[in-house]
């Protein structure tokens, strides 16, 4: 088993898929009346959150704890980071304290690698930047596995700010290694240079929303940050929604079995109508709650759990 | 002191002997020290036209004796130590300060540059004629770290140094098209998530200035040129008669956009390491001519200030002690190459007349010697700059810097400094 989860290009196909599996079986537990598993008594897990995200860190928490791990939530507000502790003396402080594991959201690029290099314990991005997000790709993967019966050669478009993404860039990596087709669509402004090249060879891009939904198995939405439009990317928030917005119309190009997904949190009305987001379709809630079952995986696999 | 340079060979020469007495390279002299250079390669010293040597302000990244200390044992006899200190090297006042700490120091020639705008803000011209006339007798001008990027501004400073024979030296980079930038842009940045420095950044401000130059027939200096396409507009203006002078790194002829994959901040620099065919073009222009000279940008960190995250971190790499090394494993004993675009080219375009000469009797003692046969593996910790960012490190070098002279004065011995 791999150390370390910094980016979804850590997993091989053979581990990625025993990490959904896995996930399987903890979802398995979430029926249950005690929903515990002793696997990581004594052990202690970090949540170590540099920007605010009650979402991801309540699911690690939640997975961490359903497996009897001790959680401690680091979060940089309130805390000696807000005092202008550096990444490198907070990760000796939890060295010190024997942390098992350091789970990590921040807001630069990269910081996971940087932790990596100044603990003993396993590191798991829970986010970086506009770099990746690979409990996120993990859970996404498991929900299309659960609802469509298969990755490969399933036909994926991730639609919106891919240039800003840690989520698309995770899912592209990850649905690539497990044999799904990836089509990245959104105003050329936001798809990032030679993405293809730098993630997965195999990556379509297109710019035209209605010409990849009848072929697409999934349609993934992406949050798109307002502020976007100050910087140019695109003209106004209105002119985005027209282009790429998923609205009851466009949904109806999709073939039947076609799902929605989203990471949340998102924009009703701006890359997602609320009817699209509500329908049969979407799976949205069942991501979070797969959330909890994929991270209690990746926890029980990295930590070694028996 | 007087010294005997046994059987030293003068850029590869065959073997001879050198002289060296009252600061100048004489005839025979009785009584001289003899070192034996059997083996050795003799250089006339290397001359850096962009150091930053932190002094004042950052003294616990380095200071003018510290990094004259790095400079001389890495083979120079001049830096030209760039004006982002703090306070800014804007007055005649803070340029003549550092030329002073140059010369007590006595290792190297410490030729300030000074600000063309005032605290390197860009809105007003600086006092160039005083710092022009100050004890410091400055004649290159920049806001390295940041570009001129008002191209009035950059057209009257280009036309106002016409005065007393300065130049220009702009740090290329149109800051609109950089913001947020962390590495250069294309597949390693889309594949990190790190904001892209793209190369069309450098290339339109070079475009832009090589015009102003040509508009107005002033010279023009480009630091640090790091893209082929940078290149292509330097060849051109150069065809065309433009008086544009330019410089690399050696960490930009070395080392490309593939090491910010560990996220390690060592290699973060600005502009930024760029790709292999960008590092094939720059190979080139060096050799052609397009670029002038090799030019160090010797950037010394605090130790807090790299590790750290790679967005948090300080750009910049240490320089002066590698910089011979490694152009030597690039180009190989290409000694009369090494020579032009190490000593003789940057001492011209800084206007250091007593450096970059011929090693022919009478001229001022301002040489180093090299052995070309060692090889070593760069050690941080044994660097003589007090910080320790280089992104060398564990590499096996070739060349070692056995001695180096500074006016008849041996600033190195043995390999070691003088003091």
């Amino acid at each position: 088993m791999i150390k370390h989860l910094r980016s979804a290009a850590d997993l091989d196909a053979a581990t990625a898929t025993l990490i959904l599996d896995t996930a399987g079986e903890m979802a398995a537990l979430s029926g249950r009346e005690v929903k515990k598993l002793p696997a990581l008594r004594g052990r202690t897990v970090v949540n170590l959150f540099y920007e605010d995200s009650t979402r991801t860190r309540i699911s690690f928490e939640a997975a961490a704890k359903r497996l009897s791990a001790d959680v401690i939530n680091f979060s940089a507000k309130g805390s000696s980071v807000s005092k202008g502790e550096s990444l490198k003396d907070t990760a000796l402080t939890l060295q010190a304290m024997g942390a098992d594991a350091v789970v990590i959201r921040h807001s630069a690029s990269g910081a996971p690698h940087r932790l990596a290099n100044w603990v003993d314990g396993s590191v798991v991005n829970a986010g970086d930047g506009t770099h990746e997000h690979p409990t996120q790709a993990l859970l996404d993967a498991y929900t299309m596995r659960s609802r469509l019966g298969r990755l490969d050669g399933l036909k994926v478009a991730i639609v919106g700010d891919v240039l800003h993404s840690r989520v698309a860039r995770s899912n592209v990596l990850l649905l690539t290694t497990l044999g799904a087709q990836v089509t990245l669509v959104g105003p050329p402004t936001l798809i990032p240079l030679d993405v293809a090249a730098a993630l997965a060879e195999k990556t379509q891009v297109s710019y035209d929303l209605d010409a990849v939904l009848p072929d697409s198995d999934v349609v993934m939405m992406l949050r798109v940050q307002t502020e976007r439009m100050q910087d140019s990317y695109f003209p106004s928030a209105r002119e985005y929604s027209r282009r790429y917005g998923l609205d009851v119309a466009r949904m109806k190009k999709l073939p039947e079995h076609a799902i929605v997904m989203h990471p949340g949190p998102m924009n009703r009305g701006m890359e997602i109508a609320p009817e699209v987001a509500d329908s049969p379709r979407s799976t949205i809630v069942e991501q979070v709650a797969n959330g909890v079952s994929v991270r209690m995986a990746v926890l029980y696999l990295l930590l070694g759990g028996k | 002191m007087a010294y005997l340079l046994k059987g030293v060979s003068i850029l590869g020469a065959e073997p001879t002997d050198l002289y060296i007495a009252d600061g100048v390279i004489s005839a025979p002299v009785e009584n001289a020290e003899v070192v034996d250079a059997a083996g050795l390669v003799a250089l006339p010293g290397l001359v850096d036209v962009h150091t930053h040597l932190r002094e004042p302000g950052r003294e616990d990244a380095e200071t003018v004796e510290t990094g004259s200390r790095a400079a001389a044992l890495g083979g120079y006899t001049a830096v030209c130590a760039m004006a982002n200190t703090s306070p800014v090297a804007d007055t005649a006042g803070v340029v003549e300060q550092v030329w002073r700490l140059g010369r007590e120091a006595g290792l190297v020639d410490v030729q300030p540059i000074g600000a063309v705008t005032v605290g390197l803000a860009g809105k007003q011209m600086a006092e160039l004629g005083a710092m022009a006339s100050s004890a410091a007798n400055v004649r290159i001008f920049s806001d390295d770290g940041f570009c001129v990027a008002d191209p009035k501004l950059m057209r009257r400073a280009l036309e106002y140094v016409k005065a007393f024979d300065g130049v220009i030296a702009q740090h290329a980079e149109e800051h609109r098209l950089t913001e947020g930038a962390q590495m250069h842009e294309g597949e390693v940045s889309t594949r990190l998530g790190l904001t892209g420095w793209p190369a069309v950044a450098e290339e339109a401000i070079i475009a832009r200035d090589v015009l102003l130059a040509e508009h107005v027939g002033s010279r023009l200096h480009v630091c640090h040129v790091s893209t082929a396409g940078s290149v292509e507009v330097l060849r051109q203006a150069k065809a065309r008669g433009v008086r544009v002078t330019a410089e690399v790194t050696p960490h930009h002829l070395l080392l490309t956009d593939e090491l910010a994959a560990g996220y390690d901040p060592v290699f973060k620099v600005n502009p930024p390491l760029r790709t292999r065919s960008d590092v094939e073009a720059l190979r080139k222009a060096l050799l052609d001519g397009v670029i002038d000279v090799v030019a160090t940008d010797h950037a010394p960190h605090a130790v807090q200030d790299k590790e750290c995250e790679w967005a948090h971190a300080r750009p910049g790499m240490l320089g002066l002690e590698t910089a011979l090394p490694i152009v030597l494993s690039i180009y190989g004993p290409q000694w009369e190459l090494i020579a032009d675009r190490m000593s003789r080219a940057p001492a011209r375009i800084a206007g250091l007349t007593g450096h970059g000469g011929d090693l022919t009797v009478g001229s001022p003692a301002n040489l180093t010697l090299v052995d070309p046969s060692a090889r070593r593996v760069v050690d941080p910790s044994e660097l003589a700059s007090r910080s320790r960012n280089t992104p060398y490190a564990g590499m096996t070098l070739p060349g070692r810097i056995v001695a180096t002279f500074l006016r008849g004065e041996a600033t190195v011995l043995d390999g070691k400094a003088v003091k």
